[in-house]
């Protein structure tokens, strides 16, 4: 025992087998760890943002704000309509991305081609989608330190929720943009046949987990912006 | 790896069919709420409704985290490291928003202007259609947009 605890400091692998703790490969546990402190990132936005709504009288309907969609005439009344669609481009992407990591696990390569550039296509679509969105609150007056919209009990508002608005769902959409990104260059890698070289598909699982993050963050930020 | 992974539960293709459906229907639910809720106006049942939406949104969290991100096959150590820690957002939440609340009500009880400014009426200028707020900033943008 004596001898173990004053190698240690020497020697420092002296443990060396036992079962695998999480059984699982390194990079997919610091891509959790990463997610889980991004996790809490996200959760500061949106708690500050629950902070914010909750020490306030008046707060501005969404249903108001968000009422119309692209192509969609001037007096459009159409609430929650555009960012279901959103929400549902997202659900299927990260769907296919599932399908993307089941293929890479099969070791089938077309499955898995087929299923990131669906995923990507996916991707691209929710970001156009929120350009377009953003590009039309701008064009309403709402940006940073810029609020058009009266609360819903009728009374003047804050800029807070533009604020709110606009930094939260910006920081997703840069999430999203980096998944288009990750999952661009895994295409890539996988037409140029490095995971088939390499024996696995493991790159594609931790991409696919990010890809899930996003969509995870999504659920939330569409809740709390949208719905509630 | 993914020998004792097929082992652990049954068909994956139908498993990320299933979890789909779910996560659809819990979805159209939300919207539906959602479209529910614009009409209802007392105080307590738009309460009900919102809480009935966020019930939802953890379920969907669940079934993203642990089927499409696989946490519910991994070995419970890994699940543990995972959501022991998340569940400090449990204690923030009621923290926060129990302060942010109270913020409000201390504001209104002894800040006559914080409470004088919440009651004031204003008129819903047309800001909607890009003319108030974005006069300010862009003109040329918002004379674009009228075009249009």
């Amino acid at each position: 025992m004596s001898n173990v605890t004053t190698a240690s400091t020497k020697e420092a692998k002296w443990w060396n087998g036992g079962k695998s703790p999480f059984d699982v490969e390194y990079g997919k546990v610091m891509m959790w760890y990463f997610l889980m402190s991004d996790a809490f990132t996200f959760g500061a936005f949106l708690i500050a943002y629950g902070t914010v709504r909750f020490s306030t009288n008046g707060w501005p309907n969404p249903n108001e704000v968000f009422k119309s969609y692209p192509f969609a005439g001037e007096g459009t009344n159409a609430p929650l309509v555009f960012v279901s669609i959103m929400t549902f481009i997202l659900i299927i992407s990260s769907v296919t991305m599932v399908l993307a990591v089941h293929a890479g696990k099969m070791m089938d390569k077309k499955g898995v081609v087929r299923n990131m550039i669906f995923t990507i296509i996916g991707g691209i679509a929710f970001l156009s989608c929120q350009a377009w969105e953003w590009n039309h609150l701008h064009h309403e007056g709402a940006w940073w330190g810029m609020n058009p919209f009266i609360n819903a009990d009728g009374t003047a508002s804050s800029t807070n929720f533009t604020n709110f608005f606009f930094t939260i769902t910006g920081f997703h959409g840069f999430h999203v943009f980096s998944g288009v990104v990750i999952n661009i260059i895994m295409l890539i890698m996988t037409l140029t046949n490095q995971f088939e070289k390499r024996g696995h598909y493991l790159m594609i699982e931790k991409a696919g987990l990010y890809w899930h993050f996003v969509d995870l963050v999504w659920v939330f930020v569409f809740t709390c912006f949208y719905l509630l | 790896m993914s020998n004792h992974d097929t082992h652990e539960h049954g068909d994956p293709i139908a498993e990320i069919k299933k979890v789909t459906i779910i996560l659809s229907v819990l979805t159209i639910i939300e919207l539906i709420l959602g479209f529910w809720m614009i009409g209802v106006t007392s105080e307590g049942g738009r309460l009900a409704i919102k809480g009935t939406i966020v019930i939802l949104m953890l379920a969907k969290a669940f079934y993203i985290v642990a089927y499409f991100m696989h946490l519910k096959h991994e070995l419970k150590n890994l699940i543990m490291t995972i959501v022991v820690p998340l569940a400090l957002f449990i204690w923030f939440i009621t923290a926060f928003l129990s302060d942010g609340n109270s913020f409000r009500n201390l504001r209104n009880t002894y800040d006559p202007h914080f409470k004088a400014q919440s009651t004031i009426k204003v008129e819903a200028k047309e800001a909607h259609h890009g003319e108030e707020g974005a006069k300010e900033a862009t003109p040329a943008k918002a004379a674009e947009t009228e075009k249009k």
